[in-house]
């Protein structure tokens, strides 16, 4: 998938929008030479630092620290509870549109908290995809408009290339072949997986660089299942993924970092290789080891 | 993975518990029985008032309706002949005003309540302030129509009518927008504001559109209630028999039109009133049917432009 040249080519359309919360800092080519030169290969694509959140007086996120680096994928494991959701709802700004529910601490990416107050929170979410736990596309749209609102509903009015995008994002997401001849159809006349691949579609669409994904697997067939985590495996070339899930051979297959969180804190995060076999904490090995969670 | 801390039940209860539930079966189905007769006998005293009501609507009414009865003024008291063309007219620019006046500004009532509001005080009075709005009797509309409007313009008008109407319009339409709009699945809102979409957007294209054939029944049921109205258009457009001659003038309507034939001592004049209730039903129930249909025409084209 030529994704970066449509994100450059999406970009340029959605200018005017304001979607450039993140325009690049202006500096002279020997600043930017100095800039890589002194920091470090890879530089983290997110780092969460001291995030914190609530729901109402209930704290559900302890002080979370961890970096994520470009084109992985990083799994969230844990038990039910542990607050997996809630961190990645604090990584595109969605948990605080829960009503009395509140974050504290900071999101860089690529440099930049997104919780700073010059930051848009509505403007930020089309940077950074989010697959929800249950299927959801919209109720009243076809198959093509699923995929296409959120360009569409962004102000991109290019026709040929929301064409383009649409066509490509279903294919991204492994669904092009079994719908490419009912776009027109309602998205809920999909099955279950299908709609679930559809919503990754309509993440796609918009040329994210990060993907959150909760749980996208929970609700489908082994079979299903196994084309979304194939789908990770491709997606990471060009984007960074973070998925949640419960299922440990899930995360051991596609995760190449891993983080488990308990009550609300992070207590181990690593290459998955190394949480899986030797996990520093007792805690960690044993959940990976199916004696609790 | 999450299933593994819970206890294992010690002991199954299976037998004891089958067999309450056997014994209860039965008794369910007995009541499942008495209810469901129940229920057809409530269906039955429902529909026999309406139906001879429709049936001797139709019986009496037919007779009336020719072209000249749709179409012509109505004819000297006492004298047969004549039309109700005039209250038909003047129905259709009535609600017609109305309903663009007090749709709009209901259904964004009941988008702000269900949307914006939340359980503040104030959405809180607005909620408390449309129900007691829907308990009024509407001869009160009628005298607001008449103090606000007809004083002030000094004569009975279409404006004074329209607004009464409107008036008791907003209250419901706005209640059934509230209520359409809350029962749109929140995950659906989620999923939009996770592309980054701005709210106003989100709410317009689609919770709303989702919401929308629920929307557009609620507002049947208001047009079908406000065009039967009698009391408040006494008050405010007085009935003429002249067709519509401006907004600031008496028009016609026909509730006004029957009441003022059916208290005429003549058979003809019984029969012309039987006849435009007639109307007055069908017209009702070809907007409803219209409207449906276009609501499912758009549920269906879900191509239509975003
Ligand atoms: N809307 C809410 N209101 C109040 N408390 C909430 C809400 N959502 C979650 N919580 C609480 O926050 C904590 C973390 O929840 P979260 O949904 O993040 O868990 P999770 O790790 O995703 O669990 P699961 O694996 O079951 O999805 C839980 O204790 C939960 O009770
Ligand atoms: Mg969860």
């Amino acid at each position: 998938m030529p994704t970066n040249e449509i994100r450059n080519r999406t970009a340029e359309a959605t200018k005017y929008v304001g979607n450039t919360p993140f325009a690049e800092e202006d500096g002279s080519e020997r600043a930017e030479t100095i800039k890589r030169v002194q920091e470090p290969q890879h530089r983290p694509k997110v780092s969460i630092k001291g995030v914190n959140a609530w729901f109402g007086s209930k704290q559900a996120l302890k002080n979370i620290n961890l970096e994520i680096e470009e084109n992985t994928a990083t799994a969230f494991m844990g038990p039910s509870g542990c607050g997996k959701t809630t961190l990645i709802r604090c990584l595109n700004r969605m948990h605080e549109m829960t009503p009395g529910a509140k974050a504290k601490g900071q999101v860089i990416l690529d440099g930049i908290d997104i919780y700073d107050k010059s930051i848009d929170p509505v403007i930020i979410k089309r940077r950074i995809g989010m697959v929800f736990q249950k299927p959801n596309p919209f109720p009243t749209m076809s198959i093509f408009d699923n995929v296409a609102a959120g360009l569409k509903l962004n102000g991109v009015k290019d026709k040929k290339l929301i064409r383009e995008i649409v066509e490509e994002s279903l294919d991204g997401a492994g669904l092009w072949g079994e719908v490419k001849n009912e776009l027109d159809k309602p998205g809920m006349s999909l099955s279950g997986g299908q709609q679930q691949r559809l919503c990754i579609a309509r993440a796609l669409a918009m040329q994210p660089e990060i993907l959150l994904m909760d749980e996208p697997t929970s609700a489908l067939d082994p079979i299903a299942s196994s084309k979304i985590e194939d789908l990770v495996h491709k997606l990471k070339e060009d984007l960074t993924i973070i998925i949640v899930t419960h299922n440990m051979q899930q995360a051991a297959r596609v995760a190449d970092r891993a983080a488990f969180m308990y009550l609300g804190e992070l207590i181990e995060y690593g290459f998955t290789k190394q949480i899986f076999q030797n996990p520093e904490q007792e805690l960690t090995e044993k959940f990976v080891s199916g004696k609790f969670g | 993975m999450s299933g593994n801390t819970g206890k294992q039940p010690t002991r199954f209860h299976r037998k004891e518990v089958q067999k309450m539930m056997v014994k209860n079966a039965r008794k369910a189905k007995l009541i499942d029985k008495i209810v469901s007769i129940f229920a057809i006998l409530c269906v039955i005293l429902a529909v026999i008032p309406l139906s001879s009501i429709l049936f001797e609507v139709i019986k009496d009414g037919i007779a009336a309706i020719s072209w000249d009865f749709l179409t012509g003024k109505p004819s000297a008291i006492g004298r047969a002949g004549g039309g109700i063309g005039p209250a038909i007219q003047g129905t259709l620019i009535v609600v017609g005003l109305a309903t663009m006046i007090g749709a709009p500004i209901g259904i964004l009532t009941g988008i702000y309540l269900s949307e914006f509001a939340g359980g503040g005080s104030f959405p809180n009075g607005v909620r408390f302030f449309n129900e007691v709005m829907t308990g009024l009797p509407s001869v009160v509309m009628g005298i607001v129509g008449y103090i606000l409007i007809v004083i002030n313009i000094g004569s009975f008008s279409v404006w004074a009518g329209a607004f009464s109407l409107s008036i008791i319009m907003i209250p419901i339409v706005s209640r059934v927008t509230e209520e359409t709009i809350k029962i749109v699945p929140n995950s659906i809102r989620e999923a939009g504001f996770a592309l980054g979409i701005p709210k106003w957007k989100i709410i317009l294209f689609i919770t709303f559109k989702s919401a929308v054939s629920g929307i557009l029944t609620g507002v049947v049921l208001a047009i079908a209630r406000i065009a039967g109205e009698t009391a408040p258009l006494i008050m405010t457009i007085l009935g003429t028999s002249l067709f519509f001659t401006g907004f600031n003038s008496p028009v016609d309507a026909l509730p006004l039109r029957i009441w003022r034939l059916s208290s005429q001592p003549y058979e003809s004049a019984q029969e012309q009133a039987w006849g435009a209730a007639l109307i007055l039903i069908m017209m009702v129930l070809i907007l409803s049917v219209a409207l449906r249909l276009l609501a499912q025409r758009r549920g269906l084209a879900v191509k239509a432009e975003i």
